[in-house]
């Protein structure tokens, strides 16, 4: 279980949010869902320590979180990579092995055998000697999501996923996380697309410039708390044909 | 080719000779493994800066008679510790921070050196002077050499992380500063043994242009590293022989010849080469 207590986040001088507290729990698959500029991809960088946060605590079986961030998976949204850099497939699953590692060990036999058990999961040995930037957008986030298989963390924190993927490539992804649930482990995934919200997370969280709403996601995804986290324009399209399968 | 056979005879003849060509050899290597890291890392520049960087610490070196590396990996981490909270604290871009910082230390250091005019070259150490390496600079190249060795062995996992994808090193918890200054440390080391063949101006070229050949010829990391000390050792001692031969500068030499073999990867290069890249498209 992750918590967040009182977490403020500002950039110069204007806050993000201020004293943000939410309850990440074991063995769900959590959304987190809000408008552009809502802080999302802020409040994970600040749960993970890569931005100064003016306060806040976050424990993992309530202990600080700074401590055991090698117990965290961290897939980042992809835009953010040098897809140049000279690196195959295999050896990009297996960085997923050094948070363990620590200093001076270098990737074993163990290593290597759980890199190509992972791409095996995600159905992509064949390319596993390929140059990372001769992937397609879904391949690519499927070698991420390998690489954190690897790590054996017990939080795993994914922010956008889904976005500009191939079908298949998501219903992989999704399985695994399926898999992790499975295992217990808690899932945490910033998403954009509100149309698959039900279908794909267990609890949710609906955040604006601070929580709008946090539960399981019946009791969150409705007509109310959407129009008041994004717009009434965009709730009526939502609600509007699909009223009886969230009531 | 009459003048090849000079060369290899000269070698044969002259101590001094020997000692240039062990000399540019060892610094061919670790230039092109440290270069390796300063492209994948998007900071040519910023080895540009480190090396004009270390010119005061080389002139208060000469001035005060301590050893050269002291002073100059001083300066050199002054240097790099100084962009950091420049571009950290202002508003300003990384790359006027690199700006400002280098080019009031290599002022500094200029001025530095015209008040010890007397006990140094200021033309050798702008452009090199691979012909007058003592044997106790080739013992210290030598040293810095298996310090570079050593860290990039050591840390291969840990500059490979922080190089590829830094934010996930830093999402699990690795010190990315640490990793960030020592890299500079090092660097600076490098810096002030590559002073000697190629001299301050030019160092930039030994650490990035080798490293860029290999870069468009491979597709792995440790293969880079090792083509690009590859390309970088005959360069040096193809700079060498012409410096010899046509008593031109050794530093301008070498980066010629440098220049030379990437001007063929980049043309002809089996994956990203313009020429065959034009012929399949």
């Amino acid at each position: 279980m992750i918590k967040v207590r009182d977490m403020t986040v500002a950039y110069s001088g204007s806050p993000i949010f201020t004293n943000l507290s939410i309850t990440f729990e074991p063995g769900k698959i959590t959304g987190i869902i809000g408008p552009n500029g809502a802080g999302k991809s802020t409040m994970i960088k600040g749960l993970l320590g890569l931005i100064h946060k003016q306060g806040g605590e976050i424990t993992l079986h309530d202990k600080p979180v700074s401590k055991q961030l090698k117990n965290i998976a961290y897939v980042e949204q992809r835009a953010a990579l040098d897809l140049t850099f000279p690196i195959n497939v295999f050896d990009t699953v297996m960085t997923g092995t050094y948070p363990n590692l620590g200093l001076f060990n270098i990737p074993g036999t163990k290593e290597k055998e759980a890199t190509s058990q992972a791409l095996a999961d995600v159905n992509l040995s064949e390319f596993s000697q390929r140059q990372i930037g001769e992937l397609s957008g879904g391949q690519l986030q499927r070698v991420f999501v390998a690489r954190a298989i690897v790590q054996k963390a017990d939080v795993i924190i994914l922010d956008e996923p889904f976005v500009g993927i191939d079908m298949k490539s998501e219903a992989e992804i999704m399985s695994i996380l399926k898999r992790w649930q499975a295992e217990g482990k808690t899932i945490i995934v910033v998403h954009h697309d509100l149309n698959k919200v039900t279908k794909y997370f267990d609890n949710l969280v609906i955040i604006n410039r601070g929580i709008v709403a946090s539960g399981t996601t019946t009791e969150v995804f409705t007509k109310e708390n959407i129009t008041k986290a994004f717009s009434g324009d965009l709730s009526t399209i939502l609600f509007s044909d699909k009223e009886p399968e969230n009531a | 080719m009459r003048s090849i056979g000079l060369f290899i005879d000269g070698l044969m003849q002259y101590n001094f000779l020997q000692t240039a060509l062990i000399t540019s050899i060892l610094v061919g290597i670790m230039s092109g493994i440290i270069g390796s890291f300063i492209i994948l890392r998007g900071m040519s520049l910023m080895g540009d800066a480190i090396s004009h960087a270390v010119l005061p610490g080389v002139a208060v070196a000469y001035i005060l008679g301590i050893n050269l590396l002291v002073g100059a990996s001083i300066f050199g981490i002054l240097a790099s510790l100084l962009i950091g909270l420049v571009t950290m604290k202002s508003k300003l871009k990384n790359d006027t921070a690199i700006g400002i910082v280098f080019s009031a230390f290599f002022a500094l250091g200029f001025i530095l050196i015209s008040l010890a005019e007397s006990a140094t070259n200021l033309h050798h150490i702008l452009f090199g002077n691979v012909l007058a390496v003592s044997d106790s600079d080739l013992v210290t190249t030598a040293i810095v050499l298996a310090v570079v060795l050593i860290f990039v062995v050591t840390f291969y996992k840990e500059l490979l992380i922080t190089s590829f994808d830094n934010t996930f090193a830093k999402a699990y918890g690795l010190k990315t500063q640490v990793m960030h200054y020592s890299l500079m440390l090092v660097l600076t080391l490098v810096t002030v043994t590559a002073l000697q063949t190629v001299g301050i101006i030019l160092i930039v070229a030994m650490l990035i242009t080798p490293a860029a050949t290999a870069y468009l010829l491979t597709n792995r990391l440790s293969h880079m590293m090792i083509v690009a000390a590859i390309f970088s050792v005959i360069s040096s001692v193809i700079g060498l022989y012409l410096s010899f031969t046509f008593n031109w500068a050794s530093g301008p030499a070498i980066v010629l010849t440098a220049a030379i073999f990437f001007s063929v990867a980049f043309l002809f290069s089996p994956k990203q080469g313009i020429i065959f890249k034009k012929k399949i498209s």
